[in-house]
């Protein structure tokens, strides 16, 4: 099939940016999104263009690194990543605009890259437990009842791609920061360190930028993992218990 | 159109593609000390701990350590050493330390607990990774690995990764990859995330704590060597294009396997092998290089347009069953084929084990029946993989209930839907066993560089067991290095490197050449043509099997595009920002080099083993014939020059424990 995209294309973090339009012809339904734009990238390389720059490595819709917003949705219209979003879900002679992640926290770093790093500081606020290695004791000293270890499985799924930013209207990393927060403390394993952990994730999401909540809803939509929209009730709850004891 | 462009940019330090190609090699003095202490097997790791030099923990900060690598061993290795007061120095090519390709491993991980009462022991788990790696592994090292499993289920638990529990809120496993026990912990079909997520997040607790200095998006070019010991490295800031070195006491590399030499493969598609391969060239050996696993349960490629394969569980030979049509080029839809016009292959030549066979066999026997001409789907390269006597059997709920994640993922790529067609398989390249040749200390013959997870090549032997990857990659990372590595910084108090010694000026200079010469070269051919081209050759000669007329061919050939891709390739773009094609054609620079020694251990191994299948070595029922007498070693390789014969050195395999039987699944 034959598609005409326009894609943004921007040479630095500094650098004006604007919407180019390529015509692809020959465009295999089983291609997924991404091989479709190597095959756009080849045809510029082979023509002494610059690629359009995007992130991406597995291909397998885990590692999170790509991300793109695709006619306006993040990651496309099926609930997947790009990676894993086929040509198939696309009609002969379609209008495909490729756009980054558009949130403040997350300023473009080329084309269709941003930077994230703001994820990594999230999690390095308190998304962990405090456990050096070697301090473990035996796993079946503590047992986890189903339930809870079955909510922090849902919650431990996100691949911390920012789908859920790049759809919020106000940037808001509520989506992503529950999911550490109620997997961890779900946990027996992260009781010790519940308080702390919210309030200073918080504290650390509200520091990057990210906007605030409105339950909005679009974050829960746009995930490619399904990752529940109650968990940032679940974070509010924490977070205010948090306050509440500590004083904070 | 190559006439075109006769200039070449050949000259300089920059290595370029040999004249003539190699088939031979020089023999050169055995290894023979690996540093694993005597005695007997269970107590050397008791051993060498205690024997170990130990540093004082208030010196630990004066020692700086780089780990390059991100995933499983690399994250597990940078939080331990940091968590023990070691000041770390990381790197990863990708924008965060969690998006390692570790993470999207599926099944799960061993360990000897024996939480089901089934048999289980340190010593099985020994047992089975000797015989699984068709021993071509050091028993000292496999009996350490095995040991360290109990530990890191409780460590990986402690740090909040959710593994699968039954409903008294213990810890579920299950039996996984043909053995008789089970000791696989799993989260779902998503183990490697979790586990991955567990070191990341130990690791950004140590950044910001400012215990580990972090490096994202940027990528190792070449190791310093001072006075013969790592003492740094080169790396390229794949934002700005700014080239830096890095110096510190040791240096430890966590950088994954090279399956992507054969282009397309299951890992991702940024995986490399530069950091080992320059390490090579700086004086690390390599070992067993042509020790590669297929995968057999792998999605076939759709068209010339794919960019990598995707692996399914192996757990779904459980319950499907594998079958081509009995006639050649039969391209009937696979419902109307009549039952007795089908060949059920697998069940019908390995009777006692049917679809249940290891990895290599089936990989094999899929290729055989597709070069009969009896593959299906796009190019005949493709078997079916049936569930509809599961459906029929179990129900669709239970199937649903057991598969039902892995045929959405079928599903969404091909569009096909599993309840009701057959899936299509096809083997893929998956991981490699060989690596970096390492001491019982996980050290190289480099001293002060050390590798760990799936950059060295030393638990598997050659063929992996399933779920083995993981417990790998985190035992090294977190038990046997921080252990080994205190011995090494306390033997070794370094003088400063001053950053304009000439072993630093030379490794900065080599680096920006080389750049230099792929962004200024004046070609007409893409990077990802030449990878293209390779793995292709890679495939058909040093793939799922392997004959001397082929490997001899690829040694012809592959000097050859080496030689056309310095005199072709053409990187678009400056070497001053993000630039992909300029971080492909570096990476692919090095693949065609690799390349060429890996037939060449496949060519100098005249037997099978494992992973490795010579058709010149099978038994009389043409499986895989190990030649004991000849071959029960390590072939560790050391650097020549580009093009020049390297020099074989021999580490002699001894088998007190565990011995060698020949492997039979008829």
């Amino acid at each position: 099939m034959n598609l005409h995209l326009r894609i943004w294309r921007q040479p630095g973090p500094d650098a004006e940016g604007a919407m180019t339009t390529y015509e692809m012809t020959g465009v295999s339904p089983d291609m997924s999104f991404l091989e479709m734009l190597d095959t756009l990238n080849e045809e510029l390389a082979e023509r002494g263009e610059e690629p359009v720059a995007f992130d991406h490595d597995c291909r397998e819709g885990i590692c999170g690194a790509c991300g793109m917003v695709i006619n306006g949705q993040p990651h496309g219209p099926e609930r997947t990543t790009a990676c894993q979003l086929h040509m198939r879900h696309f009609a002969d002679g379609d209008t495909i605009d490729v756009e980054p992640w558009r949130a403040a926290a997350f300023p473009v770093v080329r084309d269709l890259v941003v930077d994230r790093s703001a994820f990594d500081r999230i999690i390095g606020s308190g998304g962990y437990v405090t456990a050096p290695t070697g301090s473990a004791p035996e796993a079946h000293a503590t047992p986890v009842p189903k339930a809870a270890a079955d909510t922090a499985f849902e919650n431990a799924e996100c691949i911390g791609c920012g789908a859920c930013v790049a759809a919020c209207p106000n940037g808001s990393a509520m989506l992503f920061t529950s999911a550490k927060v109620v997997h961890l403390n779900s946990l027996p394993q992260g009781a010790p360190e519940r308080e702390t952990r919210v309030l200073d994730m918080v504290g650390q999401m509200d520091a990057e930028g990210f906007g605030g909540c409105t339950n909005t809803g679009e974050c829960a939509t746009a995930c490619p993992k399904g990752i529940p929209l109650p968990s940032i009730a679940a974070m509010n709850r924490e977070y205010l218990r948090a306050a509440r004891r500590t004083g904070r | 159109m190559a006439d075109a462009h006769s200039t070449t940019a050949a000259d300089g330090p920059r290595e370029t593609g040999a004249a003539a190609p190699y088939t031979d090699y020089a023999v050169g003095a055995p290894l023979v000390d690996t540093k694993a202490p005597d005695g007997p097997v269970a107590d050397r790791w008791k051993r060498r701990r205690f024997e170990a030099k130990l540093v004082n923990p208030a010196n630990r900060r004066k020692h700086t350590v780089i780990v390059v690598g991100t995933g499983l061993a690399g994250g597990a290795a940078g939080a331990s050493l940091a968590e023990q007061g070691y000041r770390v120095v990381q790197f990863c090519y990708q924008d965060s330390p969690r998006r390692a390709h570790s993470i999207a491993a599926q099944g799960g991980i061993n360990a000897a607990k024996n939480y089901r009462n089934d048999g289980d022991s340190v010593h099985r788990l020994f047992y089975d990774t000797v015989k699984g790696g068709d021993f071509r592994s050091r028993e000292s090292n496999v009996h350490r690995l095995a040991e360290v499993s109990v530990e890191i289920i409780d460590q990986c638990v402690a740090q909040g990764v959710p593994f699968a529990r039954e409903y008294g809120g213990l810890l579920d496993t299950r039996s996984f990859g043909g053995v008789q026990v089970s000791r696989t912990f799993y989260a779902r079909g998503q183990t490697g995330q979790q586990l991955l997520l567990g070191a990341y997040q130990a690791l950004s607790r140590q950044i910001a704590a400012g215990s580990v200095e972090m490096h994202p998006r940027t990528e190792m070019l070449d190791l310093v060597v001072v006075d013969g010991r790592a003492r740094g490295i080169v790396a390229r800031d794949l934002v700005t294009g700014r080239v830096d070195t890095y110096l510190a006491d040791a240096v430890v590399l966590a950088t994954g396997g090279y399956g992507n030499v054969f282009h397309l493969s299951t890992n991702a598609k940024n995986s490399n092998a530069t950091a080992v391969w320059r390490a090579h060239r700086r004086g690390a050996h390599f070992a067993n290089p042509c020790f590669t696993q297929i995968h057999p349960t792998c999605i076939p490629r759709a068209g010339d347009h794919q960019s990598k394969l995707t692996l399914m569980s192996e757990s779904l030979r459980n319950d499907g069953r594998i079958w081509v049509p009995k006639a050649r080029g039969d391209d009937r839809p696979p419902a109307t084929i009549p039952e007795d016009e089908r060949d059920y292959y697998l069940e019908r030549q390995y009777p006692s084990f049917g679809n249940l066979v290891p990895r290599d066999i089936a990989s094999r026997a899929a290729k055989n029946v597709c070069d009969e001409g009896r593959g299906v789907g796009p190019g005949g390269q493709g078997v079916y993989l049936d569930f509809a006597d599961a459906l029929a059997r179990m129900g669709r709920a239970a199937v649903e209930a057991r598969y039902g994640n892995l045929f959405e993922m079928y599903e969404r790529i091909t569009a096909e839907n599993p309840y009701e067609v057959p899936m299509r398989i096809y083997p893929a390249i998956h991981y490699t066993m060989g690596g970096l040749w390492v001491d019982y200390d996980l050290q190289t013959t480099v001293p002060g560089l050390f590798a760990v997870g799936e950059a060295n090549f030393s638990d598997h032997g050659a063929n992996r067991l399933g779920a083995s990857a993981l417990m790998q990659g985190l035992a090294d990372g977190y038990f046997v290095l921080p252990a080994t590595l205190n011995d090494y910084l306390a033997g070794h108090w370094h003088d400063e490197v001053p950053d304009h010694h000439p072993a630093v000026e030379e490794a900065v200079g080599a680096v920006t050449d080389r750049l230099y010469a792929l962004l200024s070269n004046d070609g007409d051919r893409t990077p990802d043509s030449f990878h293209r081209e390779l793995g292709e050759v890679m495939w058909d000669e040093c793939g799922m099997s392997r004959t001397e007329p082929g490997l001899r061919k690829a040694l012809d050939r592959i000097p050859a595009l080496r030689e056309e891709f310095w005199r072709r390739v053409r990187v678009p773009g400056s070497g001053e920002a993000l630039n992909q094609s300029l971080e492909k054609a570096n990476r692919v620079a090095d693949h065609l080099e690799l390349a060429e020694l890996m037939c060449l251990d496949a060519l100098h191994r005249t037997e099978s083993c494992g992973g490795h299948f010579r058709e010149e070595s099978r038994t009389a029922d043409g499986e895989a014939a190990r030649d004991d007498e000849a071959f029960s070693y390590v072939a560790a390789w050391e650097f020549t020059g580009t093009g020049r014969p390297p020099t074989l050195h021999r580490e002699q395999l001894t088998f007190e424990y565990v011995h060698p039987t020949q492997r039979s699944y008829t």
